[in-house]
């Protein structure tokens, strides 16, 4: 697997660290379920089959933080985009 | 106990293996062994169906038919036996875990391991060569020492080796390394290796023989659900309606559950296998790295079986990627040097339910007459006689089995975590 980083071009998956997905969203404080909310964000995973945004840090690169638009059935990379 | 054949499949009497067995089979050409389970067809009903023909799907058909009146038993299986987790692990077995709710778990797995082969009449070539996990300083050996007590106390065998005594067990370890010297060892005589697809064929011949249905290449697409309960699952071979379903599909528990409007606390990541050209008898039990994440045994083929950490990013792909081959070798040499003349023959990937604390779940879902087991991470075949026993247990009584009370769906929501490594909830550092 190699990641195209916008800044530095193709490089190899060991400069890079996976995080984690970058399409789950953050609650927000108080709300009306703010302990599920956080349960689910926290523990709970989409996981499925297909394209997923990832956040992946580039760290022994730039150490530019990128989203990589990835199919996990694949492990084709479909794009990178900067946050 | 009555054995009863289902269909109008073609009837064949069951064989039991023995000494006997074996030399009139030699005797007459092996011209009469009978195949070691049925072909079974899918009936339109089924009282339970258990999804997933893997170790613990079948383990916990075999349970269920053993210990349980529950009626008519079918295992779904997409592919056939043997081609997921179950046959593609590195065959460790053992119960030297540190927490109140695994010990007891895994300890009772360890104790139907030890009766396996006499229970299902079946060669699993179940070994109890034993488990050396290295430690390289003080403050490892300490933890390794409190793991060892949280062991005695739960009745399990454990023994701190200091390296003098490992020395003279297994002398070709790098002790001297500068990085990683080797100060001695946390061992479990009692562990060792069994012959993985063994296993699940011996579940599946036991289960057959006990009139469950074990049906290939019948992928479950839907499972049907009214006013909160479970009626019916679609297949690739047709409707079967059920009176209970048990999901034992790891690493795609995810899927499986979304058909029932379950999300789970579950991760897919990939984890990679290795294995060298056969070699002369060299290590005689199981030896873990403590300074990284590697393991290694020797088969009785002679292959050395390794492995380390899963890639560390999410993945259905049943393969890995070259960094990690790297970290797992690095692993090794700096374990035992002489790996490195050793030529690596195979390496593959498979699919690992990571949950969010490192531990499994075995539990009834918020559907009626749903059950699920999962989240095996990278732990599953040493679990899977206990897997299947507890699971066969929740199925048919409804209540968890003692030893699986704290494998909860909702301990995440509860804060009741049971994280042997205290990592939190990031799937890939479990």
């Amino acid at each position: 697997m190699r990641i195209p980083c916008p800044h530095c071009g193709p490089r190899g998956l060991d400069e890079f660290l996976y995080t984690q997905d970058a399409s789950a969203a953050r609650p927000k404080d108080g709300g009306a379920a703010p302990t599920e909310e956080w349960t689910d964000y926290v523990y709970m995973r989409e996981n499925a089959r297909g394209p997923r945004r990832e956040y992946w840090y580039h760290s022994a690169g730039c150490h530019a933080w990128l989203i990589v638009t990835r199919d996990v059935s694949s492990h084709e990379i479909l794009s990178v985009d900067l946050p | 106990m009555c054995i009863t054949l289902h269909n109008s499949q073609e009837l064949f009497a069951p064989m039991r293996y023995s000494a006997f067995s074996v030399i009139t089979q030699a005797l007459r050409g092996h011209t009469g062994w009978t195949p070691a389970w049925r072909k079974a067809e899918p009936a339109p009903h089924y009282d339970v169906v258990i999804i997933g023909g893997g170790g613990g799907g079948l383990a916990t058909a075999y349970y269920l038919a053993r210990h349980h009146n529950v009626g008519r038993i079918a295992v779904l299986e997409k592919g056939w036996l043997g081609n997921g987790s179950i046959g593609r692990n590195t065959t460790i077995i053992r119960s030297n875990y540190g927490l109140p709710g695994n010990i007891p778990f895994y300890e009772l797995s360890m104790k139907l391991w030890e009766g396996l082969e006499q229970d299902i009449n079946y060669n699993a070539m179940v070994s109890q060569r034993g488990i050396f996990n290295i430690y390289h300083n003080d403050a490892q050996r300490d933890s390794y020492a409190r793991r060892g007590n949280a062991m005695l106390l739960h009745g399990v065998d454990a023994e701190l080796l200091d390296s003098a005594r490992l020395r003279r067990e297994i002398p070709y370890l790098d002790y001297e390394n500068a990085r990683f010297p080797i100060h001695g060892a946390l061992v479990q005589r009692r562990a060792g290796t069994a012959r993985h697809d063994a296993v699940a064929w011996g579940y599946a011949r036991a289960a057959d023989k006990l009139g469950v249905d074990i049906i290939e290449n019948c992928e479950v697409t839907g499972i049907d659900i009214e006013n909160g309960a479970v009626k019916g699952v679609q297949t690739t071979r047709g409707a079967i309606t059920v009176g209970k379903v048990g999901i034992a599909v790891a690493g795609a528990s995810s899927l499986v559950g979304a058909m029932a409007g379950l999300r789970l606390p579950i991760e897919s990541h990939a984890l990679q296998a290795f294995v060298t050209e056969g070699l002369k008898p060299l290590i005689d039990n199981v030896i873990t790295f403590g300074a990284g994440h590697f393991y290694i045994s020797q088969s009785d083929k002679g292959g050395l079986v390794f492995g380390g950490d899963i890639d560390g990013y999410n993945s259905y792909a049943a393969r890995g990627n070259l960094p990690t081959v790297e970290d797992v070798c690095e692993g090794g040499i700096a374990l035992m040097p002489m790996l490195g003349r050793a030529r690596l023959l195979r390496s593959w990937g498979g699919i690992m339910d990571m949950t969010m604390d490192g531990s499994p779940i075995i539990d009834k879902t918020p559907v009626g007459n749903l059950f699920f087991n999962g989240g095996w991470c990278y732990g599953g075949f040493k679990a899977t006689p206990a897997s299947g026993f507890c699971f066969a247990h929740l199925i048919a009584r409804e209540e968890p089995h003692a030893v699986a009370a704290a494998y909860r769906l909702d301990r995440f929501a509860e804060g009741r975590l049971i994280d042997e490594k205290g990592a939190g909830a990031q799937p890939n550092l479990h």
